[in-house]
């Protein structure tokens, strides 16, 4: 199987010469970014399955080269309001203990490398559900660039109804 | 670690294993010449191969124990329970040094002085202490006596080996080692040569599992992959990709079966360590267990064998433990002083049966009565409701199983529902079934793999889903104007089939799948997949029915586990992805609707076969109390139209499946004018039918009918207390005969030669059955005389009652069927009368026991036409003797 993504970071750190790595994706207006090394693939519009009593969050499950992977919508964990009907939605597909989920985002930024020392913890002014999803911010020249930790966002055993 | 030490270590850990059968059949065949020589020739090398690989410890103790199996092999030392004992100690011993082997690449420190000391005993029993030379010399006194011929070979190198292993305790080490490995090749070479006793060594290969693994994975990939292929072709004619892509499939299908092949293990390797179980649980509990195994070579995948190994294990132990009695104990049963656990295994269909059976004392209903109330697993209400059969699956319930239970076996608490949870978890069930005072049966049934299995593609609401193959008994289609109808008890759906109730679940309402709920129509086209449920059976409804399938089953995704309903998903070949039912989750999800649970237990109680209660059906007619009328009389619930009533020739009447059928009110305030609908209760027969006209149906329900008062009022047999309320049981006859005056007349009345009818005599101690059968009777032709019991029976026989044939009730108070049975056939007046016996009762035991008491004939009570039919058979026969 895949190595676990921590390392992996550190060692983009060292390649990049104290810079990381990220893929930068837009939801609802606000940009993400997820550590390049984590992400397994970027893929457009898909035909999404539809799993009955799934849980919220849970948008169904897609057939990726003749795997099973579960669709997240992280607009439910982060607040913000459900997409419009016929918005274009683009996956980002991550691993997560041996599992593939594909977050639904709206847009695929460019792959940035950032430098680490540019790195802040999230402010208290941060909202708090995405204080609970993501490891710290980029405050870049035009926008804010909130980091998402993958492991928290897909830890749903310990979110109680968000 | 050393490759030489870790082959050591997996051939030492085998042998062990083949030693502990061998010493437990060796209790048994204490004199067994060929499994003498077997055991000591396993321990032998061990011990050969600790003083190559520098192993003083273990071989210390294996040194000993050959020493003392030698002694067995050649007579001097008799082979006793105490001294078996002893030597699976030492086995045991060695097993621990070998586990800490393993993990540590060495001896542990310490010394096995003790259970050498007993080992020594042991062997000194027979005389002096054995020194080196002395089994030299019993090697070449061995040698000389007349073993195996085919041994001759092995035995001039093991002795040579000794004496090489003698010199070295006298040299250096290093040589000797050399040349005894040297030596230890070449006997096994020889070992290996031999034919009759030794493995087809060289024909296997040791294969990692991870890659065993690897391939399954591929190969299942490959399957995927496969059907997508064919799909795209299907649509297609003839095109270049036809024949190769034909060849390729039979390929990947032959390649499919041979990799689950290299998984497939026989499930004797489950049940290797059983025998020493019982033998080690026999001696701590004081009783006599013989184990006996049948199919053991029947094989499953590696997977399922793991998962089946410890579950199995506990239930043997629970058999031992619980079920066989104590030799005090059996002997007052008349029983053999051995009990007898029993393991069957066996292919059928796409799975495996694993039968486990006792002749042991059966479940003690009252105890697990009390242990589940003690438990909190049951309230005291809902135990009363509750048939045996019911009160038996209790002990699948989590929490069930105290701390008190928790055994050794495994080390972690290992319930009966454990088990359950584990055989469910790989697709399969698990059923039991016990007679006091006999023995109780557990069957485990599972598929042959998890892998790849079979399953029922079905629609509902536009979407797809996967019924596994092994859930599914039948098919049902069910319509509005077909033979099977889904009726509404309640406004839960149920299906008549084959006299029984079956509950239904609507696969689009139990998952949700429609915006809105929608109101089920009994009407439109369905289908029914009707799926094993433990011991009852659970009807899904669905839209439609496409075909089974081979699928490849993918686990769901973690935040789905809990959900229930699913089993699994899957891709199918157009690369859709569909989810796999559970059906027992289904059953869970459904419950929640209190009716569906009503009707559960009806269909539990009726397939129970409980000769204590009876299933009525209870609607309200009137005001006053509640009616009830038995539930087998019953052909079909209905709601129609009052606008759809016409009267014809007075009476009320609608148009039924294409026939005329009369209603018949149930009293007198009902008017079958105006809007609205009407609950009718149809009884058919013959082709025709009739419809009570009702207020409401209220309710099914089983209970004792215990008629208390007899009633004047037409109509209506008697009250009983009914659910705990007075409910008047009508009588069927009465509103049978009111619609069509020669109900009962439809058949030709028998005669006998000089045209006078059959003289009967119609035994039962339930009024409201003597009443029910004589119109029958009467109409069929006979002469029917009633008695109201096996008492009054006789006592009619005695003061001169001259009858042709006899009919009787099995389970009456004071003089019972069989009773009565037996009193006639010893009496020469009623010698020759035929009898023919009617219960409730009709297990393959009770027909048995009927026809030993002097039964002519064994009917069911409800089947009407049967009994008619036995009755003539049965006279014929007499007039053909006669």
């Amino acid at each position: 199987m895949t190595t676990t993504k921590k390392s992996g970071d550190a060692a983009a750190e060292e390649k990049h010469g104290g810079q990381l790595e990220y893929v930068t994706m837009t939801i609802g207006g606000q940009w993400f970014g997820i550590p390049v090394l984590s992400v397994q693939d970027v893929l457009g519009p898909q035909n999404i399955a539809m799993i009955p009593l799934a849980p919220p969050e849970v948008a169904g499950s897609l057939n990726l080269r003749g795997r099973i992977v579960t669709a997240i919508d992280p607009r439910m964990r982060l607040g913000l309001p459900k997409r419009e009907e016929d918005a274009t939605v683009m996956s980002v597909v991550v691993e997560h203990h041996g599992e593939l989920y594909s977050l639904l985002i709206d847009q695929v930024g460019e792959v940035l490398k950032l430098p680490s020392d540019r790195f802040e913890h999230n402010p208290a002014s941060l909202d708090q559900r995405w204080r609970d999803i993501s490891t710290g911010i980029y405050r870049l020249d035009d926008r804010l660039l909130i980091v998402i930790d993958i492991e928290r966002l897909l830890n749903f055993e310990s979110s109680v109804a968000a | 670690m050393d490759e030489l030490l870790s082959e050591f270590l997996t051939e030492a850990n085998e042998s062990l294993a083949e030693l502990d059968n061998g010493m437990v059949r060796l209790e048994q065949n204490p004199n067994d010449p060929k499994l003498l020589s077997e055991i000591f020739r396993v321990v032998h090398t061990i011990k050969g191969t600790c003083g190559f690989l520098g192993l003083p410890r273990l071989g210390a103790v294996a040194h000993v124990a050959e020493d003392v199996l030698g002694k067995f092999r050649d007579g001097d030392l008799s082979v006793t329970p105490d001294s078996v004992t002893v030597i699976l100690g030492a086995l045991d011993s060695i097993k621990s040094i070998l586990g800490f082997l393993e993990l540590n690449e060495k001896e542990p420190d310490g010394n096995d002085d003790e259970i050498i000391a007993e080992l020594r005993e042991i062997a000194d029993g027979a005389g002096p202490e054995t020194t080196l030379e002395d089994m030299e010399a019993a090697f070449e006194a061995a040698s000389a006596k007349p073993q195996e011929e085919t041994m001759t070979s092995t035995q001039e190198i093991q002795a040579e080996l000794d004496m090489a292993v003698a010199a070295a305790k006298e040299e250096s080490a290093a040589e000797p080692v050399t040349e005894g490995k040297k030596l230890g090749r070449r006997a096994a070479a020889a070992e290996a040569a031999t034919p009759a006793e030794s493995k087809i060594a060289n024909q296997n290969i040791r294969v990692g599992v991870d890659l065993l693994e690897h391939l399954m994975t591929m190969v299942s990939e490959l399957v995927l992959t496969r059907n997508q292929l064919l799909q795209m072709v299907r649509g297609q004619t003839d095109t270049e990709f036809s024949a190769p892509l034909n060849r390729l499939s039979h390929v990947t299908t032959e390649l499919q079966e041979g990799i689950m092949k290299t998984r497939m293990q026989p499930i004797g390797k489950a049940w290797s360590k059983l025998p020493r179980i019982i033998r080690d649980l026999s001696l701590d509990l004081n009783k006599k267990i013989n184990l006996k195994m049948f199919g053991e070579d029947t094989e499953l995948d590696r997977q399922m064998l793991e998962l089946i190994k410890d579950p199995l294990t506990h239930m043997v132990r629970n058999s031992a433990d619980h079920g066989i009695e104590s030799i005090e104990a059996r002997q007052a049963a008349g029983k053999p002083d051995a009990g007898t656990v029993t393991l069957k295994a066996y292919h059928e269909g796409g799975h495996i049966n694993i039968e486990l059976s006792d002749d042991g004392a059966g479940i003690n209903i009252e105890a697990v009565k009390k242990k589940a109330l003690d438990t909190g697993v049951v309230t005291d209400s809902q135990l009363e409701s509750m048939t045996d059969q019911q009160v038996l699956q209790l002990i699948f319930r989590p929490g069930f199983s105290t701390a008190a239970e928790v055994t050794a076996v495994s080390g972690r608490g290992v319930g009966m529902d454990v088990v359950k949870t584990n055989v469910e978890k790989i697709g399969g069930t698990v059923e039991v079934s016990s007679t006091p005072g006999v023995g109780s049966t557990f069957v485990i049934k599972i598929p042959l793999t998890l892998a790849i299995v079979s399953a029922l593609i079905v629609e509902a609401s536009d979407q797809r889903f996967a019924i596994p193959q092994i859930s599914v008994i039948e098919l049902v289609r069910a319509a509005g104007n077909a033979e099977h109808t889904v009726e509404m008890i309640n406004d839960a759906p149920v299906l008549r089939l084959r006299d029984r109730l079956l509950p239904l679940v609507s696969l689009s309402q139990v998952l949700r799948l429609d915006e809105q709920e929608k109101e089920f129509d009994t009407e439109t086209e369905t289908f029914i997949v009707v799926s094993r449920v433990g011991t009852y059976s659970l009807g899904i409804i669905v839209d439609r029915v496409f075909d089974t399938e081979e699928i490849v089953v993918k686990p769901v995704a973690p935040l789905m586990r809990d959900i229930g309903v699913f089993s699994g998903n899957t891709i199918l070949g157009d690369g859709s992805i569909v989810m796999i039912l559970d059906p027992n989750g289904l059953a869970a999800a459904g419950a929640d609707n209190s009716s569906v649970s009503s009707a559960e237990a009806v269909a539990d109680t009726s397939s129970a076969v409980n000769d204590e209660s009876t299933a009525l059906l209870v609607f309200s007619s009137g005001h006053g109390a509640p009616r009830a009328v038995p539930l087998a009389l019953v052909a079909r619930l209905e709601e129609i139209e009052r606008e759809n009533i016409e009267i014809s020739d007075g009476k009320p009447v609608v148009q039924y499946r294409g026939q005329l059928m009369p209603l018949v009110l149930s009293h007198e305030d009902q008017s079958v004018e105006g809007d609205g609908k009407v609950a009718i209760v149809v009884f058919s027969e013959d082709g025709r039918s009739m419809g009570l006209v009702v207020d409401e149906i209220i309710d099914i329900v089983d209970d004792v009918l215990n008629i208390e008062i007899t009633a004047t009022q037409p109509g209506i047999t008697g009250s009983a207390i009914i659910d705990g309320k007075a409910t008047d049981i009508i009588d069927a006859g009465y509103y049978l005969t009111q619609a069509f005056n020669d109900w009962f007349q439809s058949q030709a009345a028998p005669t006998s030669a000089g045209g006078q009818p059959k003289r009967l005599l119609l035994v039962d101690d339930s009024p409201f059955f003597l009443n029910l059968l004589k119109p029958l009777l009467s109409a069929a032709g006979y002469h029917v005389t009633m008695a109201d019991g096996g008492d009054e029976a006789l006592s009619i026989l005695e003061s001169g009652g001259e009858f042709d044939i006899i009919v009787s009730d099995i389970e009456m108070p004071g003089t019972d069927g069989f009773d009565l049975a037996r009193a006639c056939r010893s009496d020469d007046r009623w010698k020759e009368t035929p009898i023919v016996a009617l219960s409730s009762h009709t297990a393959a035991i009770d027909l048995d026991r009927g026809r030993e008491a002097g039964f002519t004939d064994y009917v069911a009570k409800s089947d009407r036409d049967g009994l008619l039919s036995a009755l003539s058979q049965s006279l014929t026969l007499k007039g053909k003797a006669a």
